[in-house]
């Protein structure tokens, strides 16, 4: 059980703002943290790592680590631009973190690695590169994996085969696990629990299939518009994914418009 | 032809390169982390060697090393180690001059690493130090490299504050730079062509190789 009871002042997109995070987190859940930009997901992970300072606390299975230091920490963390050890190899990458061989062994193997472990990791494609850095993450044997973003810079075939390794490798290890996202199918596929963050406040908390179908109708900005002799066509942006509607004649670029999106549809 | 001058410049610059490392390192680091509001401050007194006129440097660090003041008089009295016109007095003084040399590309390399890079390893349970020697300073080698060369480089070819406090003792102050002067004050131009040659050969040489590492690690990470 992880208890998270934290407060912290941000300056946001939408200037000051206080994260205000009380949440209690089963051993094992998959949770999907969402939230516009600036909404303060990626400081409650720092947070949480202990990369930054906050008020309150974190307690995992009733110790607090209010004091640990990030060193300490029993925190596997996947960042969005991978941030892996340039000077080192695959393997060296993973063993830099814990000299287990036949751990770094298993983890390259189950995402299909084993081959590259000798290479310079700066050869490495982005999608083989997230690889190691999911690896990299779980070679603590973590009881807290957090990934911020971590498919957003693939393309969607790459980002469909890491999220099937991502899946093997919790139900492998059972590790608690919060990543931040913003793309729905992701969120379907992995998560067992979603938190919406808005302007530092959880604003709501369920499984995926509740929390996106009550976040269906929502008001969202037109960023570009078709126009033929029958229809207008505004293209949208919502859960990280381009949308195409038809609307009005009279909507112009920056106009707001209501839609509706069922779960299944997502 | 004596060549003791060029081996003095060589041992001079040699271990000013070395404790200079010992001592940027920790400091170049924390002017690269630091949010304090001391920093500007510590900076600005780091580049001072760099516009002040190696005769201001040289005056004060003879006044504050000399026999007769309380620093210097501390030393010798109580390590019997004299500051002023002896080897040991070039070498703390080459550490002043050349400090802003290996401080400036050190820290420059530290600001230019991935934030998010020296956090993982922390993550990996590093401590800064292990963080300092097996992150960062292999994922900064031309502004490592830059730091040492140039040091020693700068360190070879120093003038006025040698001048000053080693005045021209062979064989223990008498570095090139100082040689060179002397032979011109003597009118003996063909030596001091000779060692001016090897200065600036030895000058052009050190830089190249500089130039050419940069250029080769920048190719090798895409960025030309």
């Amino acid at each position: 059980m992880i208890d998270i009871n934290i407060q912290k002042e941000l300056h946001g997109s939408l200037g000051k703002m206080h994260l205000k995070v009380n949440v209690h987190i089963r051993q094992g859940e998959f949770i999907a943290l969402m939230g516009e930009s600036g909404s303060g997901k990626t400081t409650l992970l720092r947070v949480l790592a202990g990369l930054v300072q906050s008020e309150g606390e974190v307690r995992v299975e009733g110790i607090s680590w209010k004091h640990l230091p990030v060193q300490q920490r029993e925190i596997g963390f996947v960042f969005q631009d991978y941030a892996l050890f340039d000077n080192m190899s695959v393997e060296e990458n993973l063993l830099f973190v814990n000299d287990d061989k036949a751990l770094a062994c298993e983890l390259l193997e189950m995402t299909a690695l084993t081959a590259l472990k000798a290479r310079n990791v700066t050869g490495l494609s982005g999608g083989q590169q997230q690889r190691v850095a999911l690896c990299r993450a779980m070679m603590k044997r973590p009881k807290l994996l957090l990934m911020d973003e971590p498919l957003s810079a693939l393309g969607e075939q790459m980002r469909k085969s890491i999220q099937e390794e991502i899946k093997t490798l919790h139900e492998r290890f059972s590790m608690t696990t919060i990543m931040v996202s913003h793309n729905a199918s992701e969120v379907f596929t992995l998560a067992s629990r979603v938190l919406v963050l808005n302007q530092g406040d959880i604003i709501q908390d369920g499984v995926p299939k509740v929390v996106l179908q009550s976040r269906s109708m929502q008001s969202v900005e037109v960023l570009a518009l078709t126009q033929n002799a029958e229809k207008t066509i505004a293209t949208l942006s919502q859960y990280g994914e381009l949308l195409e509607v038809e609307v009005d004649a009279k909507t112009q670029v920056g106009d707001k418009i209501n839609i509706e999106i069922k779960a299944e549809q997502i | 032809m004596d060549f003791s001058p060029f081996w003095l410049s060589f041992k001079l610059a040699g271990l000013t390169t070395l404790i200079l490392f010992i001592i940027a390192l920790p400091l170049a680091w924390w002017l690269s982390q630091t949010h304090s509001k001391s920093k500007p401050f510590i900076e600005a007194m780091t580049a001072l060697p760099i516009v002040l006129p190696p005769s201001v440097l040289g005056f004060y660090l003879l006044v504050v090393l000399s026999p007769n003041s309380a620093l210097g008089g501390f030393f010798e009295d109580v390590f019997g180690l004299k500051l002023v016109f002896s080897f040991t007095g070039l070498v703390v003084a080459s550490c002043f001059y050349s400090l802003p040399f290996m401080v400036q590309p050190l820290q420059s390399g530290f600001e230019g690493l991935n934030k998010h890079m020296l956090e993982a390893s922390y993550l990996a349970g590093k401590n800064k130090i292990q963080t300092v020697l097996r992150v960062a300073l292999p994922n900064m080698k031309p502004s490592l490299l830059t730091a040492l060369i140039i040091t020693f480089a700068h360190t070879v070819g120093e003038f006025g504050v040698v001048l000053m406090i080693g005045g021209s003792i062979p064989e223990e102050t008498k570095v090139a730079s100082v040689a060179i002067y002397e032979m011109v004050e003597l009118m003996e131009y063909g030596k001091a062509h000779i060692y001016s040659g090897i200065m600036l050969l030895m000058s052009f040489l050190v830089l190249l190789s500089v130039y050419i590492f940069n250029h080769k690690q920048k190719t090798k990470i895409g960025l030309v």
